[in-house]
């Protein structure tokens, strides 16, 4: 429990310092705007259009692919703990889990899902 | 229990002590204890990269055969006060486009997500917080810094920094994967996953067990941090700055303090993992030689990633997936079951038994993996020639007749 104050604590720091730096700057620093300077800066060109558009579907396929292993791979973390403890059978059981993760990559693969173009 | 064996111990019993004589409750001089003990930690390694601002310009400036700052100071060591000092008193535009909240929110987040890693990292026997999942914490944690890239990037409404955005979320959604299954060996190594208990067992550095592991975890988090060879979220050359492209002022310097201290934090976590943490001569008995060894460790591998800097071009985008995705996850889970399987049988055979078996098995997979990269180079090298056939481009075709009009004929 006590642990957990202190990471609290120092989440709560890690999010005090930044916020100080950025109330110091805005204070420390002159403030004169004017619709020019505040306007989106793309090199000295007007900016044409939205920003805000679709996107390349290639990212969203990659972070489904991400969201399937990332939630296999926490399950590893307590057989990797527990490691030393397991027989060779359950040893094995973790191997055949992995084994499964390979699968999916190489099914993914397959299914063209990991090609950029 | 003298001061220098147990420098923090005293120091906190000292304090506990004085607070509670002057009548404060155990729980509030504890939560005291903490904020002091959290306080000097963080604001440490905020300092600490005032320095590495100064160290990456010099030996960047080497790299490239330039002197780096010289002006200011002793070996230009104070360049990065004049700059701090300059940028305090530069202004905080705020664009009218952008979501404003979150555009301020952004650089807080990011600097968050990487200073809260330290709550977790061991710096010395006694310090930093023993909790069992803190290995897992360091990689939650970590993504936070993505997300205030992404946020920022996002709010900006700037394009440049949208791409930049998008590009930084995909490159950390490639290489969380390897970071996490090359954590997995030093995690099934040590059988914790408590960084204390991590360093504790490592009687020899798991880079010896595990050096393959240690150079994915190594790319995997130069990638996470997007240091050069995988800087495409601020390619100059193509994207301007990047996800900071609206940003000034003190908001700005934000960024460049959290970017420094993310590619030293990931040396700390490394040397933590792999290379023995707060381990040498003596540290058991001195603690404080611990933070010195784990600092001089730390260092070395910045160091490494400074050097990549200096070296290397940057990927493209492509490439970067398919190094991550088709490359170093198919061999972390390669690495992972032959580590899984082979300490299985070696456990019995003492430490250095083990470390070298495991550098033995280590030593096969890259031979196997270079041998398969040289057959696979050669047939792709089949399938696509160097070297220009005959008739693979359309034969240039002789230059067009100039037309002389009369006015220019005379």
């Amino acid at each position: 429990m006590n642990t957990w104050i202190y990471i609290a604590i120092f989440i709560f720091l890690s999010l005090f310092f930044p916020t100080l730096l950025a109330v110091a700057g805005w204070f420390l620093g002159p403030r004169r705007p004017n619709p020019i300077k505040e306007d989106t800066y793309e090199c000295g060109l007007e900016t044409v259009g939205e920003t805000w558009v679709q996107f390349k579907i290639q990212y969203y396929l990659f972070a489904l692919v991400f969201l399937v292993f990332d939630v296999e791979l926490v399950f590893l973390y307590p057989w990797a703990v527990a490691y030393h403890k397991l027989p060779l059978y359950a040893v094995g059981e973790g191997v055949l889990f992995i084994a499964l993760l390979a699968a999916a990559l190489i099914y993914a693969w397959r299914k063209g899902a990991l090609e950029w173009s | 229990m003298g001061i220098l064996s147990q420098p923090v111990g005293a120091i906190a019993a000292w304090l506990q002590a004085l607070l509670e004589g002057w009548g404060l409750a155990p729980g509030l001089t504890k939560v005291i204890l903490y904020l002091i003990g959290a306080g000097l930690v963080a604001t440490l390694v905020q300092v600490w990269v005032i320095f590495l601002i100064w160290f990456e310009r010099k030996i960047i400036g080497r790299f490239q055969d330039r002197l780096g700052p010289n002006r200011v100071g002793p070996y230009g060591l104070l360049q990065p006060f004049a700059d701090l000092i300059k940028i305090i008193t530069k202004e905080v535009i705020l664009p009218a486009k952008a979501d404003k909240a979150v555009y301020l929110l952004g650089p807080i987040v990011m600097n968050a997500g990487v200073l809260a890693i330290w709550a977790v990292i061991p710096l010395m026997p006694m310090v930093g917080m023993d909790t069992n999942i803190a290995a897992l914490y360091t990689i939650a944690v970590g993504a936070f810094a993505t997300l205030g890239i992404l946020m920022s990037g996002w709010a900006s409404n700037n394009k440049f920094a949208l791409v930049s955005a998008i590009r930084t979320v995909a490159q950390m959604v490639a290489y969380e994967v390897p970071t996490v299954l090359a954590l997995l060996v030093p995690v099934l190594l040590a059988g914790t996953m408590s960084l204390h208990g991590i360093v504790k067992a490592q009687h020899v550095w798991f880079v010896i067990f595990a050096p393959l592991a240690f150079l994915i975890y190594f790319i995997a988090s130069v990638a996470e941090v997007g240091r050069t060879p995988f800087d495409l979220l601020e390619a100059e050359s193509e994207i301007v700055a990047g996800f900071h492209i609206e940003y000034s002022g003190m908001v700005f310097a934000i960024f460049y303090v959290a970017d420094f201290l993310h590619a030293f934090t990931i040396g700390a976590l490394a040397a933590v993992l792999f290379l023995g943490g707060w381990r040498g001569p003596g540290a058991e008995a001195f603690p404080l030689l611990g933070v010195v060894y784990l600092w001089i460790k730390a260092f070395a591998v910045y160091f490494l990633v400074v050097w990549a800097r200096g070296s290397l071009p940057r990927v493209r985008i492509d490439q970067m997936m398919d190094f991550s995705w088709k490359f170093l996850t198919p061999l972390a889970l390669i690495l992972l079951v032959v580590a899984a399987v082979l300490d299985h049988f070696v456990i019995g055979l003492g430490v250095w038994g083990r470390a070298l078996s495991h550098l033995a098995a280590n030593a096969v997979v890259a031979w196997l993996v270079l041998q398969y990269l040289e057959h696979y180079d050669r047939a792709r090298a089949r399938q696509r020639p160097m070297v220009a056939q005959p008739g693979q481009y359309p034969e240039a075709r002789p230059p067009a007749p100039v037309e002389t009009s009369p006015e220019t004929a005379s």
